[in-house]
């Protein structure tokens, strides 16, 4: 047993480990998984000492109330959440972006994500789990990864293998910036779908469906009519991936997706936009906007670039 | 041979192998695959072979679509590349507490549960692929007679280790999940065990499989 050790008072609703995700298993159905946002991932992880790709506490909507026994450790919270820090008697509201020192008894409460998803929370060390294929991601569906494959729950621990001794407090200003518009490519099955459908596709607002969850986001709003086949011959899919069923509301593939599918695929996501689409909460709206395949790659390494350079400035 | 690639989105490509479903071409996509495999390509990081099509994942930090491209189009197939194909027995029990849509089946087979279960189990099946949820295997061909279309509206749970048909497949639920297939039967054979890392699934595209009947006192006692 680990002498350093988080103590889950209250899981959260959606609270799962995860990393950089699992790769080269689409051919035996295992999805990618891993963090939903990365950029948010790779941030906590700088603001707490942590190798990039360490393990870390991604939760979604409610995030866990957590009470620590233990030697002093850092935190970090990265995302747009609503948290306390309770220290004896005392209870702060905690910033994002910011690490935090605590020590024994402390309570680390995250009360809600605001007008957003995912949060992530990043601990100063070492987390005393198991690696599946590599990583420790847990996808639900299939069980697979740290905790049996299940999301954390009332009744267990987060126990730490090691803590950091650089424990310096470290800070930068970053704001989540919402989007309404995503960049989407032309799917492979574009021509299936008619010239009504295709300018409703490009013009009009969906909004996000309460049913969103970590293998995929449903849109409700005007319908695509399909003018070819409302059914392909199953084929593979990749994160991003919009496809429409015959009822006509399309849905997009997330990163704990069936692995093949059926459905025409309208259109694919832009992978510079993927971070911020999943980040877009259910009840609001989203609008589509068409991209070449040579301004996404090039806004995807411009967004890269940005991304190291924030993590250069921790 | 691959007849068109594209892009699906910005970081994979879409290899088009036509659009028929037949062994044969789908024998061509797994070569494929397993070549592609073997080179361990950098920047590559997902294939997933199905009927007709290859979808090639890569990491767009680390390659981009046209250099993918190129190196598909200039590799090298072997013709006699062997698959190590293997053929498995699946146990089946298609006792009523797990063929939930047998009856349904008569109606639209106009064939008895007798018949429909002989004609099932007479039959060697071939693995097109493998996916959707972990591990499940589709395959196929049924025989004409045995073809319908899924449920109107798929069931919210199909139980785990179901058998069921749709059109020219049969597959296997490697979890509980919901699901529009006419279920047939059970098996306890472990399809899919993520335990075992390097071979997870028991069943893999161009494997050749059969159902052998069991019955209901021999699927609870049923050992791996």
């Amino acid at each position: 047993m680990s002498d350093n050790y988080f103590e889950i008072i209250r899981p959260g609703i959606n609270t799962t480990f995860q990393d950089k995700g699992r790769d080269n298993l689409y051919h035996f159905g295992i999805p990618f998984s891993g963090v939903m946002d990365n950029r948010n991932y790779l941030l906590a992880n700088k603001l707490v000492n942590n190798n990039l790709d360490s393990p870390i506490v991604e939760f979604a909507y409610q995030g866990p109330h957590l009470k620590y026994t233990g030697g002093k450790i850092n935190f970090a919270i990265t995302g747009d959440v609503i948290f306390t820090i309770k220290k004896d008697d005392t209870e702060i509201e905690g910033k994002c972006y910011e690490s935090y020192q605590i020590v024994n008894g402390d309570e680390i409460n995250i009360i809600s994500t605001n007008k957003s998803v995912y949060g992530y929370l990043a601990l100063g060390g070492e987390l005393d789990i198991k690696l599946q294929w590599n990583s420790c991601s847990i996808n639900t569906k299939a069980n697979i990864g740290s905790n049996n494959g299940k999301k954390l729950d009332f009744s267990q621990k987060i126990n730490l293998r090691k803590i950091n001794i650089n424990q310096d407090i470290k800070k930068i200003n970053y704001i989540n910036t919402k989007i309404e518009n995503i960049r989407v490519i032309k799917g492979t099955n574009f021509d299936y779908f008619s010239e009504e459908g295709k300018k409703i596709f490009f013009e009009k607002e969906f909004i996000v469906s309460k049913l969103s969850d970590r293998m995929g986001m449903r849109l409700e709003g005007p319908k695509i009519e399909n003018i070819v086949n409302t059914n392909i011959k199953s084929e593979g899919l990749i994160k991003g991936v919009i496809q429409v069923p015959a009822d006509g509301s399309p849905i997009i593939m997330l990163s704990d997706h069936g692995t093949v599918g059926g459905y025409p695929k309208i259109g694919v996501v832009a992978s510079v936009d993927y971070n911020r689409l999943v980040q877009i909460s259910p009840g609001s709206k989203i609008k589509f906007k068409e991209i070449n395949l040579s301004d996404a790659e090039t806004l995807f390494k411009l967004y890269e670039m940005e991304t190291q350079n924030l993590l250069s400035q921790i | 041979m691959i007849k068109n690639i594209s892009n699906l989105g910005d970081s994979a490509l879409y290899c088009d192998f036509g659009n028929e479903v037949n062994k044969s071409i789908n024998l061509q996509v797994i070569k494929y695959f397993k070549t592609i495999k073997e080179k361990k390509l950098k920047g590559i990081n997902n294939l997933t072979p199905s009927y007709n099509k290859l979808i090639i994942s890569y990491d767009l930090r680390k390659t981009n679509y046209d250099e993918v491209k190129k190196y598909i189009e200039n590799l090298e197939i072997e013709s006699s590349l062997k698959l190590n194909a293997k053929k498995i027995e699946i146990p089946v029990c298609c006792h009523e507490s797990f063929s939930l849509d047998v009856i349904r089946l008569e109606k639209i087979l106009n064939l008895s549960s007798e018949k429909i279960l002989e004609n099932f189990l007479n039959k060697e099946y071939f693995c097109y692929m493998t996916g959707f949820i972990a591990g499940m295997p589709f395959l196929g061909d049924l025989s004409e007679n045995m073809r319908a279309q899924r449920l109107e509206t798929p069931r919210v749970k199909v139980p785990k280790g179901s058998v069921g048909l749709t059109e020219q497949f049969a597959n296997i639920y490697t979890f509980e999940s919901p699901g529009g297939w006419n279920i047939l039967g059970n098996t306890p054979v472990k399809v899919f065990d993520s335990s075992v890392e390097d071979k997870p699934t028991l069943i893999n595209p161009g494997d050749t499989v059969t159902f052998k009947e069991i019955t209901l006192d021999q699927y609870n006692n049923y050992n791996e």
